[in-house]
Parts: C-alpha cells; structure tokens; sequence
C-alpha cells in the first residue's frame, strides 16, 4: 500500500469542502449565534449556583460554550450519511474497487474535512466570544499541544463513530432513523449541550461508558485547562483507547457487512 | 505470468429478497443472480459480454472483481482469488461502471487522476506521462480543469475511462461503458478502446446492451441468460445460430410495387412504395447482392443497412433455448 495515499486523500477532502464557501459560511453564523445562547444560558447557570458548577467558573463556562460551538463542525458531532448514501445508491462498490482500505481511506478523508472545517467553522465563534466575554486559554504551550493531540483524537473518535453507524446501511438500506438516534445520542453525551461533569451521576456514568465525551468534551477540557497535566493526560489516553476499541468494531461490521454486501441498482 | 485473464468455474451468486406478506410476515425468496456459471478469458481477449436486463451481468463484473463474494464455486481474475485479494487485484486492473462514478465529483477532473495516482502509488514521471498520453487520446485537455459534477455525461465517461487505465492495467472491466452516449461519443470511446489494446495488449470485458460496442471493440461474445452461458464464441456464429439477418432499406427515385429480389425476403413497404426493406442472411448472400437485386427492379436514390439488434439476437437466442 502506497503511503503517500492517505495523505493525498486527506488533501482532497479538504479541497472538497472548501468548494462550498457560502455552506461553510452560513454554518459559522448558526454555530456563532448558538454560542451567545449557550454562554448566557451556562454562565447564567453558574452564576445562579453561586460561581462554581463542578469545577467550571463564569470564564470556563462561557469558554466552553464558545469553544464547543467553534469544535461541532470540525469533529462532526451530528451524523452525516456519506457512506450509509453510497451503501443505498451501491456507489460502494467504486470505494471496494480501490486498492485502499476503505476505512482508512474514509478516516483520511474526514480528517481533510476537519481540517478545513477548523478556521472557518471554528474561529467566528472564538472571535466573538473573545470579544463579550473573554476565554480562558491554556496558560502553557504544552496546553495547546496536548489540546490538538486531543482534537486529531476527537475528529477520529468522531468519524469511527460515524463510520460504523453508516455501516449499518450494509443490513438496514435505510438508516435514517439510526442516524437521528445517533445525532440525538451525540448532542446530548458528548457534552455539547450541557458538559458532561454537569450530568446528573446516572448520566454522567452512562456518558462515561460511551465513546462520546471523548469526541468534543475531551479537547474541550483539555483547550479550557478544566483538565490539566496528568489528568488531562489520562483524558487523551482514554480518547486513543476509544479510538482503537471504535475502530476496531467498525472493521468488523464493514468484515461481516461485506459478505452480505447486495450492490444496490445494478 | 501464465494465468488466463479470467477462469470461473460454476460460479452461482444468490440473493435473498425479503417479500412483505402481510403486516408482520416477511418471506425469504432466494434469488440465484448467477447459475452454475463457467468460463475462461485468456489474456489479451476482447470479450463482449452481453445479456437481457437482469441477466446476471453486472453481478458476475462484480465477482470478477471481488466486490461481491460468491455464494460457491471459484473464480480466478489476473490468477487470484478476487474476494480475499481484493487490494492487490485492484492494482491489477481496470473497472469502469457505466452509471457510477469513480472521480470526485467537486474536484477537477486533473485532481481525480492526481489522487488515483497516489493511490496506486504510481512514480510521478510515469503518471504524469499517462495521464498526457490519455488526456490526448481521448482529447480531454479542454476539460482537465473542470469540476467533474460539470461535465457533460461524455466528457465524464472519457474521464472515467482514463481513470481506470491511467495504471496501466492488464485487464480492464467495462461495465455498460457507452450507456446514454450519443452515437458520436461511442464510437470515439470504441475506437480509443481499440487502439488502447492494440498499443498495450489490455485484455478487454465488457457488458453491454449495444450490438455496436461488440461488433467494433469484441472477437468474442459471451452471452448470458439467466445467470447461465448460452452461447460462447464470435459474434457471426451467434448471428448464424440465431438466424439473425441484415435489413437493406432502399428509398427508391418513383413508388414501385412490393419489391421481390433473390436472397432476401421483403419485410415491410412504407411511403406507398417509396421505401421498402429488405431482409437477407449474411452468410448465403452480402448487401450489394441484394442491391444489385433491387437496382434491375428500380432506382436506387438512397439506402442504409440495419444491423441485428442485440436485443432481438438475444431475445431469439432465450427463445431457442427455451424451445
């Protein structure tokens, strides 16, 4: 297997999403107006709770608020259904024809995405809120390092999620309803709504024993310094172990789904 | 490197389709796509492979190349098992699937051959000279810029085309390659394909509905009916098995009666006379036989020979087999 394939296809995922500026135009405008809600509605919260809610202040609430806004478009939290169309349409059988992997394939894809996604979708919502209510960055350089360590993670975590989601098109045709359940699913446990710390303990020990914190609440602890040093450490580790359990399961649906594999249409 | 291009032997491919009966109850109906078929491509073949809608065409192209796994029986492409092999087989050959696309779609039509250049892990000296080589051939420089989702659909099938032979593959899968083309844009496909096998020896199989892609591009036609061979050899053998015949149509200077001319029976008198048509077997007489036949009867201002339809030299071939 060549090499300098994945990152030719991680290229050409960028370029593909960066074809459709009046798209990536008007998602930045929703994602910036949703974060003034959300840091009136936490940091209102905080306030009312007498300046701290597990562990976050004003400034780390608003911080969170504006930074998960500006992270939900680069690491997907929400389903899309590239591949589960292509199961539906048969267009897989182009992707199996190729000799690469197509999960792979698929991940260098996605990572392109998110790495044209992560200005334009992420630094709207970072200026404006610097500009209201101010953020709280990483007091070190080693913040911001581990911080993109643990946004690659996110994006990944993320897109083996989706992917094997997808994947369930090989037995369902129509999956629709698993991606809605899955979107509904992903708002609400990887933090984006309310952080994970503020779950009541049920849920947070539910939250716990997913894959979905590690998609946007984990760079998004790690970015505010909520986490830091070995704990924050200890939230990458827990994202690269999610990483491989998720990817792992997503070869194995797409090994299963492949001998049953009915190219649709012809 | 002796291996025949393609070896299948009583390859059988089932589906099974879920049939509502009623609210709640769901049949299992097993469907077999392909029977029990067998067949052998030795390399630099030109195949044509050809077949009534749900023959089991398309299926078998998708065994061949081990997208699909076979319900039994084996298949050999390029030497390998397809399923198992199917990366190192992918770097072997070409497919072309007429009514999907392998370029991306919001990029241009230069940035698919770039990435499918990386993805075979081609030198770039060697790529780049490829690309130039069908890019002329298949005269695509005005559009290498072009986003692909504006192409029209025969600047994109010579994309696709050059796509799937810019590694130089040994065999290349066509499935349905000149589906909705003009008549114009075929036929530079064919004569490009042609020149593509004369200059490097690309075994060739393709299916298709047009009787022009075979007679032009095949020395050989496979024809399949109902997941099963029904007939293996050339395309004249299949016209003689069938009894298919040419039609002569002459519009002739003055109306004249029905026209009755040695060699050829007279199928249909349109325009009160002006235009008649005329059957023949090409293998007991030729068109200018049977012209010379009309010409002592009447004078000849134009004329055209219609070829057996496909479709019809199938139809007639199930029908025989069913007999």
């Amino acid at each position: 297997m060549p090499v300098t394939a994945y990152p030719a296809l991680a290229a050409a995922g960028f370029r593909r999403y960066s074809a459709y500026r009046a798209a990536t135009a008007a998602g930045a405008l929703a994602n910036t107006v949703f974060g003034a809600v959300k840091a009136a509605v936490l940091t209102g919260t905080v306030v009312a709770a007498g300046g701290s809610v597990a562990g976050y202040g004003v400034a780390q609430a608003a911080t969170f608020a504006w930074l998960s806004q500006a992270l939900l478009a680069p690491v997907s939290v929400f389903a899309d259904d590239r591949l589960a169309r292509r199961v539906r349409t048969g267009d897989v059988a182009v992707d199996l024809a190729r000799p690469v992997d197509p999960q792979l394939a698929a991940w260098a894809d996605d990572l392109g995405r998110a790495a044209f996604q992560l200005l334009p979708r992420g630094l709207p919502p970072l200026l404006v809120g610097a500009l209201t209510t101010g953020l709280v960055l990483p007091p070190e350089p080693a913040g911001y390092l581990l911080g993109c360590a643990s946004l690659v993670l996110g994006v990944s975590v993320s897109f083996a999620l989706r992917w094997a989601v997808n994947l369930t098109a090989f037995w369902l045709i129509d999956v629709r309803g698993v991606l809605l359940l899955y979107t509904v699913c992903a708002t609400v446990l990887t933090g984006l709504a309310v952080p994970v710390a503020w779950f009541p303990p049920w849920l947070a020990a539910l939250a716990a024993a997913t894959p979905f914190p590690s998609v946007l609440q984990a760079p998004a602890d790690v970015f505010t310094g909520v986490v830091t040093g070995a704990a924050a450490l200890r939230v990458v580790a827990v994202q690269t172990a999610w990483l491989v359990v998720v990817l792992a399961a997503g070869r194995l649906l797409l090994a299963a789904g492949s001998r049953r594999l009915v190219v649709q249409g012809g | 490197m002796s291996a025949p291009a393609l070896e299948v032997q009583d390859l059988v491919r089932e589906y099974v389709l879920r049939v509502r009966r009623g609210r709640f109850r769901r049949q299992r109906r097993v469907v077999r796509a392909v029977d029990g078929l067998s067949l052998r491509v030795e390399r630099g073949e030109s195949v044509g492979f050809i077949g009534a809608n749900g023959a089991g065409k398309s299926t078998t192209v998708k065994l061949l190349t081990g997208i699909l796994v076979p319900t039994s029986g084996t298949v050999r492409t390029c030497g390998l098992d397809p399923a198992p092999n199917r990366r190192d087989l992918a770097r072997r050959i070409g497919v072309v699937f007429g009514q999907r696309s392998q370029l991306w779609w919001d990029l241009p039509l230069a940035e698919s051959f770039r990435l499918l250049a990386a993805i075979h892990g081609l030198p770039g000296a060697r790529w780049r000279a490829r690309r130039d080589e069908l890019a002329d051939r298949l005269d695509m420089d005005a559009f290498l810029g072009t986003p692909v989702r504006q192409l029209s659909l025969g600047q994109r099938m010579r994309g696709e085309v050059a796509a799937a032979l810019l590694h130089s593959p040994e065999l290349l899968l066509l499935d349905e390659p000149t589906i909705g083309l003009d008549v114009l844009s075929s036929e530079r496909l064919r004569r490009f394909l042609r020149s593509e096998r004369e200059a490097h020896g690309t075994t060739l199989l393709l299916t298709t509905h047009d009787m022009g892609d075979v007679q032009r591009l095949c020395d050989r036609v496979l024809v399949v009916d109902s997941g099963r061979l029904a007939y293996d050899g050339d395309l004249p053998g299949l016209a003689r098995r069938v009894g298919a015949r040419r039609v002569l149509v002459v519009d002739l200077r003055e109306p004249v009666p029905p026209l009755h001319v040695p060699g050829a029976d007279l199928v249909a008198v349109e325009a009160e006379g002006l235009r008649q048509r005329l059957a023949f077997d090409p293998t007991a007489t030729t068109a200018a036989e049977v012209l010379a036949g009309v010409s002592r009867l009447a004078e000849v201002r134009d004329l055209s020979v219609e070829e057996p339809d496909v479709a019809d030299v199938v139809r007639q071939l199930y029908a025989s087999a069913r007999r």
